[in-house]
């Protein structure tokens, strides 16, 4: 599905993707785990084409993206920062999101009930609560039906029952065959939804695997504890 | 583009701003005209306002816009959408709906005073047809700023003196190497110069119209061509035209390099 | 003003007696008539008959009028020179010269020849005329008395060594110049050591050099006349007691063209005209005493440009109207007083409602000073840095007079009684 290839960017002097190579299967939940500034946002804009590597090659279901654009109508992606415009509602927002992309199956109302968005449909953007915000940024991506999806922190500002109800919609899009790319900082959401995990130090991959052979590699009984070790040895 | 070009003028539309600034528009020509009572002398004063003003007012607004809907732009950059569509669409979207606050502003007093009876019609038109042309130059300019400068404080201090600049700091500095140089035959010199800044070009196209007796006062024979014949205006919307088209292509640049 | 009306008075008076003392005959000139030519009609006529030219062509010249007679045209017949000389010379009194349309006077280097000359005459009138593809047109010389009325001259002038004046007055005196329309030629109307004259409501246009140019002719009177669109406009040049009113001075462009030239004029009323769009309104050199009056200056690139040695001239009750330049100045002294003049390029305010600005009017500005050294910076009219530069010379004058304001700028256009 994803194929990367030797990535590198740069920021100024500052490096943040050293080399990076992955590829990632069809019908997977991937996590890319790393500190702060590891260059997981990053990566993921790279894919998405907002951010335009240095070097090295990414490929889509074997076509390269680089410099194009048609390939996103294929991407669902949620933003780490739900900002939208002020000026516009809950429902102009969605008209116009639609518009843009263009696709006929749109499952919009039932995911609106999902979250009970009724309310706010009327509503402008700029006088949201992060959560609500959050919300309609779920929404906005689970609208479509796109083989891949990327997640930028998509559990920040939710409350339990948001939570569970994202955790099914994750669960119930993998049923339907398609490719989930996740970061997250919450280990517990990471180690029940995702079935590999790619950890990414000083811009380039630590460890890609599965949690149970992160456990195995660090000699850890938990996740989180697996983590942290990784973290203290890198550190010290 | 003609999409984004349509959200970006439905959201502008909705904001406050564009209506300050109509209404600005709209008390100026109201003010201009009913307390001199004259069209001629108002449409000198508006000169002056539209030379000054509208390139201030379409740097500041153009920075402005591209900083606030950096979310926007975010949103955006994820769809399916070509990065020159997003920028372009939102900077016509900008300068379009600024031109039209602009024209529909001045517009609705000088016609309520009966500009189309007026011999004035024509120095207005042209007035209008510059201060659009001024919008679209210095909105795509100030875009290049807001691209190029991730800064906001940066950015609006750039925008400020690009204005400053091109307004006032250009003329000054062409003044003083006329006044060094005025052993030598300038009128190329001049005349070249002025193409290099907006707005000498649109103050140049103005005096064409109002004060051509003046121009035609001085000797050099370039001056008398450019002056005299319709060489200047016809040399002077093209060259504003480039204005327009190349820190358009360079919004299409910028955009496809860099990183968000 | 009696000295105006004495000369019309005295031609009046004697036409009157020459018709009532001589039984006039009229001689008939055409094809089939007792005169088949003009200059066998004017032959055969006696002193103060009537020749009557009947429509048709006369290829004649060197018609020469030597007894005072009237000679006048039925339905305009034509008179062709050929481009063989001059047409008609009259060098007698009381002729009258009248509805001919004349073509083709003969051009020379050597010999200004005119359409009409009038040499050492008086009592004579020049009226109705036609004149094409000329020379001079109509040519007073040591003349006076006389009139010149209506005629209508068009020639083709390009260059200015090739061509010739519309109406040349030369050392003549006492003539009303009436109603003409003169264009495309050398100067409209030409003036030297002629005193005493009326030009009234004459059109002046298209010529090659000037509208109206008089040297060394003083005590003359031009009412109503309407010059534009000429080479360098309107040049006026050593002389005194001039009385212009209310004529018009518009569209004269050019790097050498004014409105109006004024050189070495003294003890002269300059009232009730109009100057618009000219380079220059008025372009003032060592003239004193004259007043301006009731003028209106309306977008001019300079409403008036004085180049020094002016001295005690007046500037009052004038409209300064949208002009670039309202006046430039080449020296800091001023002699001249400005005042009750309005200027459309006045910003202040008249708290106590007088009508009068309460802070004076400071006409000359710094720009003026830089485009007189720099004419290249014209270029930077109206601009901001100019504006800046030009309000900081008016807070403290530097460059300009000081004293050169006009202290009771008018707030309201002045509405002039004209008639």
């Amino acid at each position: 599905m994803i194929e990367i290839k030797d990535l590198h960017k740069k920021f100024g002097k500052n490096e943040v993707l050293s080399g990076v190579n992955l590829s990632v299967d069809r019908g997977k939940i991937i996590a890319v785990l790393g500190p702060n500034g590891s260059g997981k946002t990053t990566l993921i804009k790279s894919i998405l084409g907002m951010v335009v590597p240095n070097k090295g090659e990414i490929l889509l279901d074997g076509k390269s993206v680089l410099g194009k654009w048609k390939y996103r109508e294929s991407i669902d992606y949620l933003p780490q920062i739900a900002n939208f415009p002020h000026n516009l509602t809950v429902k102009e927002l969605i008209r116009m999101i639609k518009d843009l992309r263009k696709q006929k199956n749109v499952d919009d109302n039932a995911l609106i009930k999902l979250f009970k968005l009724e309310p706010f449909l009327g509503k402008k953007l700029g006088n949201l609560s992060g959560g609500t915000k959050q919300k309609v940024n779920i929404l906005l991506t689970f609208m479509f039906e796109s083989p891949l999806i990327i997640l930028d922190e998509p559990t920040s500002g939710l409350d339990p029952i948001s939570l569970i109800r994202l955790k099914e919609l994750i669960y119930s899009e993998k049923e339907k065959g398609k490719t989930i790319l996740i970061t997250s900082h919450i280990m517990s959401f990471v180690e029940e939804v995702s079935e590999e995990i790619v950890f990414l130090l000083e811009g380039k991959i630590y460890f890609k695997g599965s949690i149970a052979e992160l456990k195995d590699k660090t000699g850890q009984p938990d996740f989180e504890h697996a983590i942290a070790s990784i973290l203290t040895q890198s550190y010290a | 583009m003609l999409k984004i070009l349509k959200y970006s003028f439905y959201d502008l539309m909705r904001s406050r701003w564009s209506y300050v600034y109509f209404g600005f528009y709209l008390i100026l020509g109201f003010v201009l005209l009913f307390l001199n009572n004259n069209v001629s002398k108002a449409v000198i004063t508006l000169m002056n306002v539209i030379i000054i003003l509208v390139p201030l007012i379409g740097t500041i607004f153009g920075v402005m816009y591209y900083y606030n809907s950096k979310e926007f732009t975010g949103l955006l950059l994820a769809q399916p959408l070509k990065r020159s569509t997003i920028f372009l669409g939102q900077y016509f979207g900008v300068a379009l709906s600024l031109s039209m606050s602009l024209v529909i502003g001045l517009g609705i007093p000088f016609v309520a005073y009966g500009i189309f009876m007026s011999d004035a019609i024509w120095d207005f038109g042209l007035l209008l047809l510059t201060g659009a042309f001024l919008t679209f130059i210095f909105t795509a300019l100030s875009f290049n700023i807001g691209l190029r400068n991730e800064n906001r404080i940066k950015g609006f201090g750039y925008a400020i003196l690009l204005w400053l600049f091109m307004a006032v700091i250009y003329d000054g500095i062409l003044l003083m190497s006329l006044m060094i140089f005025a052993d030598y035959p300038l009128d190329t010199f001049s005349l070249t110069a002025s193409m290099f800044n907006p707005i000498d070009l649109s103050r140049i196209l103005i005096l064409l119209k109002l004060d051509i007796s003046a121009l035609m006062g001085y000797t050099g024979a370039l001056f008398q061509k450019f002056f005299g014949t319709s060489l200047g205006i016809f040399l002077s919307i093209s060259v504003l035209a480039l204005w327009v088209l190349i820190p358009v292509w360079l919004i299409r640049r910028v955009a496809r390099k860099k990183d968000f | 003003m009696l000295k105006q009306i004495i000369p019309h008075i005295c031609l009046v008076v004697l036409l009157a007696l020459s018709s009532s003392n001589v039984r006039a005959e009229t001689i008939r000139v055409c094809k089939s008539c007792e005169a088949r030519t003009i200059k066998e009609g004017v032959r055969k006529a006696a002193a103060y008959d009537t020749v009557l030219v009947e429509k048709g062509t006369y290829k004649e010249v060197d018609i020469l009028i030597d007894k005072p007679l009237v000679l006048k045209g039925e339905n305009y017949p034509l008179i062709d020179g050929e481009l063989k000389g001059e047409i008609i010379t009259i060098v007698s009194d009381d002729v009258t010269v009248d509805g001919l349309f004349i073509i083709n006077v003969g051009t020379s280097y050597t010999k200004d020849y005119a359409a009409v000359r009038v040499i050492k005459s008086k009592n004579f009138l020049i009226q109705n005329l036609v004149l094409e593809k000329l020379f001079f047109g109509i040519y007073l010389e040591k003349s006076s008395h006389g009139r010149v009325y209506h005629n209508n001259i068009i020639g083709d002038a390009v260059e200015e060594y090739n061509s010739g004046n519309g109406i040349q007055l030369w050392y003549s005196h006492h003539v009303d110049i009436e109603n003409n329309i003169v264009s495309r030629v050398r100067d409209g109307i030409y003036l030297e050591f002629a005193d005493n004259c009326n030009i009234l409501n004459n059109t002046s246009s298209h010529n090659v050099r000037y509208g109206l140019h008089f040297m060394f002719s003083n005590n003359d009177r031009y009412e109503n006349n309407t010059f534009e669109n000429n080479g360098a406009g309107v040049a006026v040049m050593f002389s005194k007691g001039i009385e212009m009113y209310d004529n018009v001075f518009r569209d004269n462009w050019g790097t050498a063209a004014y409105g109006m030239l004024l050189k070495e004029i003294n003890d002269s009323d300059i009232v009730g005209n109009v100057f618009q769009e000219n380079t220059v309104g008025i372009n003032i050199e060592g003239s004193n005493r004259v007043t301006y009056r009731n003028n209106d200056f309306i977008s001019n690139g300079w409403a008036i440009k004085s180049r020094g040695a002016c001295y005690a001239n007046i500037f009052q009750e004038n409209n300064f109207l949208y002009n670039s330049f309202d006046l430039s100045y080449n020296s800091k002294l001023n002699d001249n007083k400005f005042e009750d003049n309005y200027w459309s390029n006045y910003t202040g305010y008249d708290l106590d409602r007088d009508g009068i600005g309460d802070i004076p009017y400071r006409p000359v500005k710094l720009f003026s000073y830089v485009v007189n050294n720099t004419p290249e910076s014209i270029i930077l009219l109206r601009s901001l840095f100019i504006d800046i530069i030009d309000f900081s010379e008016k807070v403290s004058p530097v460059f300009t007079p000081d004293n050169l304001v006009d202290v009771r700028p008018k707030m309201k256009q002045i509405v002039h009684d004209r008639n």
